[in-house]
Order: structure tokens, then C-alpha cells, then sequence
């Protein structure tokens, strides 16, 4: 039995699989399937200042080896999260992060400070969502912006702090360099790449939000460069995701540079894939001698 | 725990109807706990996204998913060869909520029909109107007459049963019912839900949405409804299928 413990800015999972934000809820689902303490940890749905009922449906489109969502942020607000949802997580025995977003650099302040006096364990900055009409994204794309962002939420936030990239930017690993600048204690990407399908019947777009963000195998080689080039770039950890499927893919991605995963759209065909790829993954460090899954992490040969 | 992804052996798999196949799956000595009105996520080999289909029936030791080619996904699915294993989460949702003693009328439309046969098993002697577009999408009739319904058949053509819409056959019987559960097509779940309301009849209605998860954890399969004078989103999976027709706003 290899240790699949990792730790990431100070903070421990009991392995490196956790749930990835919004496909997961706040939990109580999947834990019908299986005890939540079987994951490293879980990344919430992704919570706003202020209740959000989402986008109209539909919300999602299969597309080759991948979808398509636009479920636009429906949640309860922060402060039934805090009441309702994660003192019941907390009891779950695996690590929590919640995942915040707003429409002003104030609303993502006052959440962390809301979080910050909560025992939630870490806080991930989602300025990457392309599902929302204002907030989300557009702190995303620029170096400048996601510096500012950071540093502000920084001040406020008493909690480890995530930054989660979007991959839909031209040079990703100059944004990375500038949240960890300004004070981010860990990367996570990638988000969603923007996309969109037609119905060629009606000659609608099948998502009512016209575009969607696309997730699944379909995106996993991208997310990987992304991953290798930002890890590069910065000294903070990454955790990595974006179309992991396969235990091979898990090892793949930290080989690339990632020190904790995380696993999304494979739970809509397979539910257990996260507790299979932590079983695979434990093989293949027994298997090959190594000791600690930590020993993966960016020992990638490039030519 | 409450969920099982179940790996059940495929009886058969037979066309039953134009482009429509009757899938029978074992899921052998234990009680499958299903009631009317809950869905099975069907995993599709090389799909990532699960093909949610209605509890047919379930009896004897078969369950029973009766489902339309539409696109790749049931096209795959109506390849699928006996003796083979189906990857299938089930039961999922919430199901009609019938009771003994009341009379009921079900109605299916085209596609929809199918969930109506586990549900007319459950009432007594109950009415059931199905409705399709021609006669080559007619389909279970035999089976909804030996579970004991009353069945009126209508087509929009006039091919088999009468020639009409499921509606006016609701209109000239409604009043000898207690209570209306309907699944089909958006526009004929709405006119049966008008008419409903327009006699005052408790209505049920089964939705569809595009899901992914099945069980309510990522919100893809948004409805909205009204509850308590207040407009919200529920899902699909989760909350529904099957919905009080008075709280959905269409
Ligand atoms: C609760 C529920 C019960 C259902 N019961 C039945 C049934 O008993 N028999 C039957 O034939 N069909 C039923 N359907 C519809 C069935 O799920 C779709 O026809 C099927 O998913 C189409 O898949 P496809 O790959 O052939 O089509 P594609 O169009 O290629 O599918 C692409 C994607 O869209 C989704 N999709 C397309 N149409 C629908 C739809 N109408 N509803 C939901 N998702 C859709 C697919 O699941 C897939 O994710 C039900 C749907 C729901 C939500
Ligand atoms: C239905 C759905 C909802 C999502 N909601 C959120 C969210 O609320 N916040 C967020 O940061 N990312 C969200 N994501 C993005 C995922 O967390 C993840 O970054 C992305 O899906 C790539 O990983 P995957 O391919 O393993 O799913 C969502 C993804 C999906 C499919
Ligand atoms: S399909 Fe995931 S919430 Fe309904």
C-alpha cells in the first residue's frame, strides 16, 4: 500500500482525488454511493454572495468524448452553504474546499471573509466560470485583473487560498505568475473551455445559453500542457484537472506537474470513477517501487 | 447507501414498433425497489453522458425500458445483444404517487406511454389514453389491456384507434375521474394540465430534461416551478420526474 497522501499549501488529503466544483453539489449525493471519506476531498458547487437560480435549460450538450454545460452558477448563496451544507460535510471526514464566485471584486471579499470564520478548509477562487453573464470569467483573462483579484481577497481571506485559471486565455502561464504574485497559495485549472453546439434541424443552439463550457477526455491533453506549462512558471501547487478518466490519466497529470487532481464529467458515466482511479493509482505506485504518490509530481522528461 | 450501479444481464432486446425497442433486463432473486414513474440512467458504451429511460415495467424478476431511436445513444443502445450486461443506475427519481381505491386516468403520448404500463399496474381499473402519430408507433396496447385498464387509442391520422388528439378523449370522460398522471410531449402535457385545472382534477406529469448526473448533484436538468407564490429551479432527477403539473411553469 504506496501513501497517497498529498498536501497542498499546508493543507492534507488523504489522497490526491478530489471532487471537481459543480458536478459534485455539496456532496450528499454521490455520498449515497459511497462515503465521501473515500475522496481526498471535495471541491463544492460553486456558491455566490446571493442565491442564484442559474440559466434556463438547457443546460448541457453531449459532444465527442466530452459535453457541453451552462448551468450558470445555480446555487443557495453563502450563507445557507455555511448553515445547511458544511457543517454536514465537515462530519464527512474528508477536506473541504469551497468554491466562490461573484459579480464585484467586493462580493468575492466579503465571501471569504464569511468563509474565513468557518472551518472549511480551503478557498478556491472560480474567476474562470464562461457560464455567467458578469463575474466569473472576466477576472480571469487578464494578468492584471487576476492580480488584482487576488490581492484584494487575499487581504480578507484567512483560509488557504486557490486560484482556479481559465484555459480560455492566450498566455496561461503569465496569469498563474501573476496570482502567485499576488499572493495565491495554490493553482487550479483547468475550468471550462468555451464552446458551443447546433441543432442543425431548428438551427438553435442545443444550450439555451448559446455557448457552454466543454469538460471530459475531450479537453485532457489540452489541460495538461496547461498544467506542465504553469508548473514552469510558478513555485505554488497545482492541482490539476480538466478530463481526467482513467488512472493513467491521474498519473499522467501529476507527472505533468500536478500535486492533487481533480475528477468531474467521468462521475456522469462512471460515479465510482474517483475511488477506481485511486485504486489504479495505488497499483501503479506499488507496482514501480514508489513509495509516495508525491514522487510523481513534475518528473516529466520533456525532450 | 441508497444508489447501485447495477450490471444487469439483457433478456432481449426486440423491435416492438417503427425505430421503437423493448428492452428486458434480468435483475434477478431481490426485489428491484421501483416504483411507477422512476427512470433508469443507461450507460451507452463510448458515451459519456448516461440515456435516461422510464421504468417500463418491472415484474417478475424483468425490468422493462421501452425506448425510441432517436440519435447515436439509443441507436446503441438498440444494438445491444442479448446475454450481454447493461451498465444500468436504477431507480432514480421520484415516481407517480397513485393510491388504491381512486380513479385514475393515464395518459401517454407517443414516447411517453411507455412508463404508464408500471403505473396503470398500480391503480385500480384505471383509464388510459394513449395517444401517437401514426399506427406504425402504436405500441403496449395488449399489455395495458391485461394489466386491467380501459384503453382509448387515438392517432393524429386517424391509422389506428380514433382519429384525434389524447385531449379530447380527456375532455369527454373527466368527468368520471379522480385524478389525471400524464408523460409525453411538452404541449400535450400542458394542454392536459389546462384542462385539469379547467375541472379542478388533481394532475401529475412526468418531464423530461437533458441530464447528466441523475441524482441531483449537478443541476443540468433545471425546471422551473412555483411553489408557495415563489418561482425556483428544481431538477428533473431529482425532484421529479414527476411533478405536481399545478407547480410547473412551462
Ligand atoms: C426522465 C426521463 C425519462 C425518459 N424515458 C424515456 C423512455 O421511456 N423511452 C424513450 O424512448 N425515451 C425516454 N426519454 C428520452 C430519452 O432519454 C432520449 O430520447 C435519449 O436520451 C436520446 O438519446 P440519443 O443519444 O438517442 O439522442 P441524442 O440527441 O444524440 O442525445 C444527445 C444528448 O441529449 C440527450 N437527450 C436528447 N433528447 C433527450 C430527451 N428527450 N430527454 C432527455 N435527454 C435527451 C441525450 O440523453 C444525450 O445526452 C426519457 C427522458 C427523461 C429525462
Ligand atoms: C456541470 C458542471 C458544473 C460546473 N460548475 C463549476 C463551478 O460551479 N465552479 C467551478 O469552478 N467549476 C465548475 N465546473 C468546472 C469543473 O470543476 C472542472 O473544472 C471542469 O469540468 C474540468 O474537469 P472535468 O473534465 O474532469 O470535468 C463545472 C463543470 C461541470 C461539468
Ligand atoms: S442530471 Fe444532474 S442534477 Fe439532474
Amino acid at each position: 500500500m504506496a501513501d497517497l497522501s498529498v498536501k497542498v499549501a499546508g493543507v492534507s488529503f488523504d489522497n490526491p482525488i478530489i471532487a471537481a466544483s459543480g458536478t459534485f453539489g455539496f456532496g450528499r449525493e454521490y455520498n449515497e454511493f459511497y462515503p465521501l471519506e473515500k475522496l481526498g476531498g471535495i471541491s463544492c458547487k460553486g456558491i455566490t454572495l446571493k442565491r442564484r437560480d442559474g440559466n434556463p435549460p438547457p443546460r448541457i450538450a453531449e459532444t465527442p468524448s466530452g459535453i457541453l454545460n451552462a448551468v450558470g452558477l445555480q446555487n443557495p448563496g453563502v450563507d445557507v452553504f455555511i448553515i445547511d451544507d458544511l457543517p454536514w460535510l465537515k462530519r464527512q471526514n474528508t477536506t473541504v474546499i469551497a468554491n466562490i464566485a461573484g459579480n464585484t471584486v467586493e462580493e468575492y471579499c466579503q465571501m471569504a471573509e464569511k468563509l474565513s470564520e468557518t472551518d472549511v478548509d480551503m478557498i478556491e477562487l472560480n474567476i474562470s466560470c464562461p457560464n455567467v453573464k458578469s463575474g466569473g470569467v472576466q477576472f480571469g483573462t487578464s494578468c492584471e485583473s487576476v492580480g488584482n483579484i487576488t490581492s484584494e481577497v487575499r487581504r480578507r481571506c484567512k483560509k488557504p487560498l486557490i486560484v482556479k485559471l481559465s484555459p480560455n486565455v492566450t498566455d496561461i502561464a503569465s496569469i498563474a505568475q501573476s496570482a502567485e504574485a499576488n499572493g495565491a497559495d495554490a493553482i487550479s485549472m483547468i475550468n471550462t473551455l468555451t464552446g458551443m453546439r447546433i441543432d442543425i434541424g431548428t438551427r438553435r443552439p442545443i444550450i439555451r445559453n448559446n455557448t457552454g463550457g466543454l469538460s471530459g477526455a475531450a479537453v485532457f491533453p489540452v489541460a495538461v500542457r496547461m498544467v506542465w506549462q504553469v508548473s514552469n512558471a510558478v513555485k505554488i501547487p497545482i492541482i490539476g484537472m480538466g478530463g481526467i478518466t482513467t488512472w493513467e490519466d491521474a498519473a499522467e497529470m501529476l507527472i505533468a506537474g500536478a500535486s492533487a487532481l481533480q475528477i468531474g464529467t467521468v462521475m456522469f458515466s462512471d460515479p465510482y470513477a474517483p475511488i477506481k482511479i485511486a485504486e489504479g493509482l495505488n497499483d501503479f505506485l506499488d507496482k514501480n517501487g514508489i513509495k509516495s504518490v508525491t514522487e510523481l509530481t513534475k518528473t516529466v522528461i520533456p525532450w | 447507501m441508497k444508489y447501485d450501479v447495477r450490471q444487469l444481464r439483457l433478456i432481449s432486446n426486440d423491435r416492438i414498433a417503427d425505430g421503437i425497442f423493448d428492452m428486458r433486463l434480468e435483475y434477478g432473486q431481490d426485489d428491484l425497489p421501483v416504483s411507477c414513474g422512476q427512470f433508469a440512467h443507461v450507460y451507452v458504451p463510448g458515451k459519456t453522458l448516461r440515456r435516461p429511460i422510464s421504468v417500463c415495467d418491472c415484474s417478475n424478476g424483468e425490468l422493462r425500458l421501452v425506448y425510441q431511436v432517436k440519435g447515436e445513444g439509443t441507436r446503441i443502445m438498440s444494438r445491444m445483444q442479448p446475454g450481454g450486461l447493461a451498465d444500468v443506475l436504477v431507480p432514480l427519481g421520484n415516481g407517480f404517487d397513485v393510491q388504491k381505491g381512486k380513479k385514475y386516468c393515464l395518459i401517454g403520448g407517443g414516447i411517453g406511454v411507455p412508463p404508464m404500463l408500471f403505473t396503470a399496474k398500480q391503480c385500480d381499473s384505471p383509464l388510459v389514453i394513449t395517444g401517437f402519430r401514426d399506427s406504425s408507433l402504436v405500441i403496449l396496447q395488449d399489455d395495458f389491456k391485461s394489466a386491467g385498464a380501459e384503453t382509448a387509442l387515438v392517432t393524429d391520422n386517424g391509422t389506428a384507434g380514433k382519429k384525434g388528439f389524447v385531449t379530447d378523449v380527456l375532455r369527454e370522460r373527466i368527468g368520471e375521474i379522480d385524478e389525471v398522471c400524464a408523460c409525453g410531449p411538452t404541449p400535450m402535457l400542458k394542454a392536459v394540465a389546462d384542462i385539469c385545472r379547467e375541472y379542478g382534477k388533481p394532475c401529475q406529469i412526468s418531464l423530461e430534461e437533458r441530464m447528466a448526473c441523475g441524482i441531483g448533484a449537478c443541476l443540468v436538468c433545471a425546471v422551473k416551478v412555483r411553489k408557495n407564490g415563489e418561482e425556483l429551479m428544481q431538477h428533473v432527477c431529482k425532484n421529479g420526474p414527476v411533478f405536481n403539473a399545478e407547480e410547473v411553469v412551462f
